[in-house]
């Protein structure tokens, strides 16, 4: 492993007040190194959401801290935030939201036109990220047009276009069939993982826990445990 | 900010139905904006015919008089008294009444006879066919060439009529700037055969046309007129009296105000409820830019770009149909009496401005809600 991509310490978040409190996460700390696939799995209503919300910069914890580069991203400013999650992380959405009205190519080049490059640069660079992923020919299509598997490539595409350190990935196989979910995340470790980056993934479909370097589980909010992942043992 | 633009001009445009829906909204706005507005300054642009083609630089006149078309006639002395108030130049009187001609066909057809002084000729609009001279010719009449000429059967120089059992003969056809609002042809001739041949009143001054030997002398013309009892005002002056009188005391300008109100309305309404159901669609979307770093102002300047540039393309498309119908509506019928001026212009604009705020006023505030985590929660 290359070294620490993301330190979550003692995080806590509850929604609601009074008798409506719901503790969301409770007291989560764990380290995701570079160069892991790290898997944070549990059933629904286990916190799992929550908690890559809260080390992804978008939802702000009520107490606790996240490190990325030795810095706590919670004492941010709401900008510097957007920066963070711009410059540093990838997000693969569960329903991927691609834009339907825009190409497939200008999907995958929002992350570089929000970091202000210029639009035709912006274009052959997203170009380049659809031939990593294999959907070279489909640039020019509207994602409505692209089966649930090229979506999600070009969702890929889109979250490794600003190339972030860290790649987050919200029940990725969710909204594909099981072969299908399968191979993208084979593919995303094969060509997407790497020394330089730290990809967490949220999921509780076993089929894919052979591609996890380590898998946390999460019950009602809690760390029951952090295991290795790989191949089952028959 | 090219590139994000460039985004946001395409989510708008590629919804074609949206974007259809949103253009025809305010096109419609601004199209029933401009027509009403434009109706309502032709009308106010003609109501001030007489004025215009006149051109005296200062009008003195009964204080009750609204318009040039409804005139109380003054007694002689005004005018003997107003030539002799220092800094006048000249001051001529201005017969204006209507009357009735019998045209060969057996027709009779009102008209409105203006009688120039006869020395002077002061006011008199420009021939096209004939000469000036010729007004004091027997029984000779000068007709302006108009929207309202044809009602006279289109009368050449030579033509004869009967106006009051006189005999009157068309010597000169004139050309005016502006014709008049309510649909009838206008005669010129001199003051005196003017209150020879129509029955009038005990006095016949409708107006007295005054020239002043310098600007600087208006407002002391104007002091001693008004120490007459009488009232002097200069040619924009009158213009605006007849205009106010228009507006404020015929209702004709709170039914325009009301019509332009209700097209702000239905404009507003139509584009207000599209652009709020495009941003509702879209908002997850928003809510994922967020998510992947786009700063809120960034995302309220892609709203306010989507909302502008819809505002002015239906903007110029309402001015272009607008612009279109009453160029046939004229083409068609010569009375139609619309004129599209700056200040309509402008006031639609204003008005769209308002709807694209309001609009995007709208979807700003419904897309700096949505949280990124929401996208996650699904």
């Amino acid at each position: 492993m290359a070294g620490l991509a993301v330190k979550a310490h003692e995080l806590i978040k509850w929604f609601g007040e009074g008798e409506a409190k719901t503790y969301a996460v409770r007291g989560v700390s764990f380290e995701a190194d570079f160069g892991e696939m790290f898997y944070i799995e549990g059933p629904s209503g286990s916190g799992k959401t929550t908690l890559l919300s809260l080390i992804s910069g978008i939802l702000r914890p009520n107490s606790g801290s996240v490190l990325v580069d030795d810095k706590d991203i919670w004492s941010m400013t709401s900008d510097q935030l957007a920066d963070f999650r711009l410059n540093k992380v990838g997000f693969v959405f569960q329903d991927f939201h691609l834009f339907p009205r825009l190409t497939t190519a200008e999907n995958v080049a929002i992350p570089l036109i929000l970091k202000r490059r210029d639009w035709n640069e912006s274009m052959n660079s997203a170009m380049e990220y659809l031939e990593i992923v294999g959907i070279k020919d489909r640039a020019n299509l509207p994602p409505v047009k692209l089966s649930g598997g090229e979506q999600q490539r070009v969702a890929i595409a889109r979250a490794i276009a600003s190339s972030p350190d860290i790649l987050i990935f919200d029940e990725p196989t969710a909204s594909l069939d099981g072969d299908t979910g399968r191979r993208i995340v084979e593919f995303v470790k094969h060509n997407v993982l790497n020394e330089m980056r730290c990809i967490i993934i949220v999921t509780h479909d076993s089929r894919i826990f052979e591609y996890a370097d380590r898998i946390m589980k999460m019950e009602d909010g809690r760390i029951l445990g952090i295991e290795k992942g790989g191949p089952h043992e028959e | 900010m090219k590139g994000i633009l460039k985004i946001a001009y395409k989510l708008l445009v590629n919804d074609k139905g949206k974007f259809a829906a949103l253009l025809m909204g305010i096109t419609f706005a601004v199209f029933l904006m401009i027509m009403m507005t434009s109706l309502f300054a032709g009308i106010l642009h003609r109501s001030s015919a007489t004025v215009l083609n006149v051109g005296a630089k200062i009008w003195v006149m009964d204080p009750a008089v609204n318009t040039a078309v409804n005139s109380i006639p003054m007694p002689d002395y005004v005018l003997d008294a107003v030539r002799s108030i220092n800094g006048v130049n000249y001051a001529v009187p201005l017969y204006s009444g209507g009357a009735l001609v019998k045209l060969r066909s057996g027709v009779y057809q009102s008209v409105t006879v203006l009688g120039l002084d006869d020395s002077s000729l002061f006011g008199r609009p420009e021939l096209i066919e004939g000469k000036i001279d010729d007004i004091y010719a027997e029984n000779a009449f000068v007709v302006v060439k108009d929207a309202e000429f044809p009602k006279l059967e289109n009368p050449r120089i030579g033509t004869e009529f009967e106006i009051n059992d006189h005999r009157g003969v068309i010597v000169g056809i004139a050309r005016v700037t502006t014709s008049g609002l309510f649909g009838v042809p206008t005669l010129y001739t001199t003051y005196n055969r003017a209150i020879t041949y129509i029955p009038s009143s005990r006095f016949t001054d409708a107006f007295i046309l005054v020239d002043p030997k310098s600007n600087d002398a208006v407002p002391y013309i104007k002091q001693q007129v008004a120490n007459l009892g009488y009232l002097a005002l200069t040619k924009d002056e009158f213009i605006e009296k007849t205009s106010t009188f228009y507006k404020y005391k015929t209702g004709l300008g709170t039914n325009v105000l009301i019509m332009t109100v209700i097209s702000f309305i239905v404009g507003l309404s139509i584009s207000g409820q599209t652009f709020y159901t495009f941003i509702l669609e879209n908002l997850e979307k928003f809510g994922a830019l967020k998510a992947i770093g786009a700063k809120g102002k960034e995302l309220i300047f892609m709203i306010l770009f989507q909302a502008t540039f819809t505002a002015l393309t239906g903007y110029g498309l309402g001015i272009g149909f607008a612009s279109l119908l009453i160029t046939i509506a004229k083409l068609r019928l010569p009375d139609y009496a619309a004129l599209i001026t700056y200040g309509n212009l402008g006031m639609a604009l204003v008005m769209v401005v308002i709807i694209a705020g309001i609009s995007s006023y709208i979807g700003v505030r419904k897309v700096l809600k949505i949280e990124p985590f929401d996208i996650f929660r699904g």
